[in-house]
């Protein structure tokens, strides 16, 4: 536990994990999840786990946020429709 | 459901999950101390195999056991994806090249970027698939960065091309046979790590693809029709 590195990996990964709590626009949130997803990323291959950390990169960096982004835009979609009878962009 | 049957189901799983993860973590390794029961086990049992080379091994022989379990678990995933947001009746689909969604307007060096990164990100997918028994890596993990590496084309502003680039029907069949070719694979026991690494890479691609299609669907195309 010693290791500053895995301490500085760690801590990065708490803060990192706070930043995402509290952000509060769910579109702005899904970006800073994708930063957490590279730190937690960096967290593995720091505790010696690289093929972990591939997985963690592709999906926590571009998987999860970008299915996050996609709902938030269908609902914001859906909300325009429903309300004015305008065309969504 | 009411809030209070809602918390004492909560209360039930929570308590079962507690006491299962004491149970389980309880006679755990200290972190990051030189006593390594976990590895010298499965370095003894992959010794008993006379492998040429251990790591391998471990990776294919002994964990491949929990690489089925993560597959089918990602399959059942894409399922319910494809299920829950399947078109339902009072909603249509609109075509794709009805929209101004592409070429969408995007910053120069964001397309060019995207269109750069594409075939690297592609080669870099299929390296990690095909070199997996030798280095960290292998079919989850490249299949994952090619299932992701396409959507790069949407990322460059062009839905069409990206709707035209994964065409649905045949990744789902893909899907399914890659699938069944890694539990025929792991029942057999051939023990051949390239083509059991080709196999989950190719599910894993065509199961990311598939659920991203259906969000893209969702947030994209689908509209309720008044």
């Amino acid at each position: 536990m010693a290791d500053p590195v895995v301490v500085a990996a760690l801590l990065l990964t708490a803060f990192m994990a706070t930043a995402v709590v509290l952000t509060r626009d769910p579109a702005c949130q899904a970006i800073v999840l994708s930063a957490y997803g590279l730190v937690l990323g960096i967290l593995f291959v720091v505790l010696q786990a690289p093929d972990v950390a591939m997985s963690q990169a592709a999906v926590g960096t571009v998987v999860v946020p970008l299915i996050v982004i996609l709902a938030i835009h269908a609902i914001r979609r859906h909300h325009i429709r429903s309300s004015g009878d305008g065309d969504a962009p | 459901m009411s809030p209070r049957g809602r918390l004492i189901v909560f209360l039930f799983g929570g308590a079962g999950l507690a006491v299962l993860f004491v149970l389980a973590t309880g006679h755990l390794p200290d972190f990051g101390g030189s006593w390594h029961p976990y590895g010298e086990r499965t370095v003894s049992n992959a010794l008993l195999r006379q492998t040429p080379n251990v790591v391998s091994s471990i990776n294919f022989d002994q964990r491949a056991f929990d690489t089925l379990g993560e597959e089918l678990i990602l399959m059942a995933s894409a399922l319910a994806a494809v299920v829950v947001l399947r078109g339902v009746r009072a909603e249509q689909e609109e075509d794709a090249g009805a929209h101004a969604y592409g070429p969408a307007e995007v910053f120069d060096a964001l397309r060019i970027t995207g269109y750069l990164l594409l075939p690297v990100t592609l080669v870099a997918g299929v390296y990690i698939v095909a070199h997996g028994y030798l280095s960290p890596g292998g079919g989850f993990q490249g299949g994952i960065v090619l299932g992701s590496a396409i959507h790069l084309i949407y990322l460059a502003g062009d839905y069409p091309a990206l709707a035209r680039v994964r065409p649905v029907p045949m990744f789902e069949s893909g899907e399914a046979v890659a699938a069944g070719v890694f539990v025929l694979l792991a029942v057999a026991v051939t023990g051949h790590v390239t083509a059991m690494n080709a196999a989950v890479g190719l599910e894993v691609g065509c199961a990311v693809v598939l659920v991203l299609a259906r969000f893209f669907d969702q947030a994209l195309l689908v509209r309720t029709s008044s």
